[in-house]
């Protein structure tokens, strides 16, 4: 790595072993950094009790499909409610929440007004990237990009710096291709190669995006055709960690320097890969429900600490 | 099939837990063929249907001047895209429907923009 300062020559190793430490939520995954390398902090509602006295927090919500009123959740905006009660209720304010994609379930302005409207309630800044559901209206994206796609490029993707972190949001729902994946496209690879350069090897980065980058499950489109061009450029970095939504269950991979993992849907769960005829809203008795928007949450500590399961409902 | 299903219930109630997954073993085939069936006697001519991420047919053929039509089932939106751009549907909520008329003949593969590893095709003779 070049242009390594002593201090990170010094945390070289703590950095992939920290990423390594993750929590998940349904209402959201709670992220803190701490001298610019993000490390979960602990369960929403338990975050105060682990947070480190200096860096700063940030969320994660994904997969809000607003408007969806099927039977896998007939109140989509209701479970969105009761997760941004969750994050006011959060001790600690987080910086901001990321959102990545599916806000909407069919790009309706009243679904976008209304994800707005609860959103806002949180009092956070937002940072969003599209999910298909939320480029299905009549101009192929324009509602999403006249609301959230100031300073952004082509179809909504930008990069912003919070704290020492690089953060980068990616935009792989667009010109899908006939039997194909999610896909970033020539124009917005050049850009990200444009972005990254003259960054430090040692600039923590975050990417997000609604798909996720890597194949995770061909059969059923879980990935980006195109994607791993991005990753390919992000190896140099000491610290990457990938997120996406689109699949509505939690899967995490650590490979070297670089985390993945996937946000829970606040709206309806959707199959384990493999195990249903084909992904889509999965109908699972009403009492269940809210323990597949989340409520269920595995922390994987760092270091020595051993891996920590915790079983949190939203009405318990 | 609701008259079938209906039979079926109070016999499954009756039984205790246990009995009724056997019985509904021995039933599960016999539902399923009778499905099966209804399936295809329901087909329409010349519609694809959308079920669970598939175009069913997933292969059509049909004469030039054909309107074909294309009606979602499922609980996520699709569209119908042509590889080609003849054709483009704009998103079809749960039980919507696309129609196209085929003018001339050839081969039209189509897929899913918003899922694209569902794909289908449309030969017109």
């Amino acid at each position: 790595m070049a242009k390594t300062g002593p201090d990170d020559q010094d945390k070289g190793l703590g950095r992939r072993e920290v990423l390594e430490c993750m929590v998940w939520a349904g209402t959201g995954v709670l992220w803190t950094i701490t001298g610019g390398v993000p490390h979960s902090v602990g369960l929403i509602g338990e975050a105060a009790a682990a947070e480190p006295a200096t860096g700063f927090t940030f969320l994660q919500m994904s997969d809000s499909h607003i408007g969806f009123d099927k039977a896998a959740n007939p109140d989509a905006l209701g479970t969105l409610r009761e997760a941004v009660a969750k994050v006011k209720a959060m001790p600690t304010k987080p910086a901001f929440i990321i959102h990545t994609g599916d806000i909407t379930h069919l790009s309706k302005p009243a679904e976008f007004d209304n994800a707005d409207k609860v959103f806002s309630e949180t009092g956070l800044q937002m940072h969003w990237v599209p999910g298909e559901h939320d480029i299905i209206d009549e101009d192929r994206g324009k509602a999403y990009l006249d609301r959230y796609g100031k300073g952004s490029k082509g179809a909504g993707w930008y990069s912003y710096d919070d704290h020492g972190v690089h953060f980068i949001g990616l935009v792989n729902v667009v010109d899908l291709k006939g039997g194909g994946l999610g896909n970033l496209g020539a124009e917005q690879l050049a850009w990200l190669e444009a972005d990254l350069k003259g960054k430090s090897n040692s600039t923590p980065i975050v990417v997000f995006s609604h798909i996720p980058l890597y194949v995770l499950y061909k059969e059923w489109g879980w990935g980006t055709e195109d994607g791993q061009r991005a990753l390919d450029m992000l190896k140099r970095f000491g610290s990457v960690t990938v997120l996406n939504g689109h699949i509505h269950q939690l899967a995490q991979k650590v490979e070297g320097n670089m985390t993945f993992h996937t946000a829970l849907s606040t709206a309806f769960p959707q199959p384990v890969p493999g195990t249903a005829p084909s992904p889509g809203p999965m109908l699972v008795p009403a009492d269940q429900l809210r323990s597949k928007l989340g409520l269920s949450t595995v922390t994987v500590a760092q270091g020595n600490k051993p891996l920590a399961f915790v079983d949190n409902t939203l009405a318990g | 099939m609701q008259t079938l299903m209906s039979h079926l219930r109070p016999i499954t109630a009756r039984l205790s837990p246990g009995r009724a997954v056997v019985a509904a073993m021995l039933i599960g085939p016999v539902v399923g063929a009778l499905l099966a069936f209804g399936a295809v006697a329901a087909q329409e001519a010349n519609v694809v249907t959308i079920d669970n991420f598939t175009f069913a047919p997933p292969e059509l053929t049909v004469a030039v001047g054909t309107t074909v039509k294309w009606v979602n089932h499922d609980d996520i939106p699709h569209n119908i895209i042509n590889k080609d751009k003849v054709f483009r549907s704009k998103a079809l909520d749960t039980d919507d429907s696309y129609s196209f008329t085929f003018a001339s003949a050839g081969t039209f593969d189509y897929f899913c923009g918003l899922h694209p590893h569902m794909q289908g095709k449309i030969i017109v003779k």
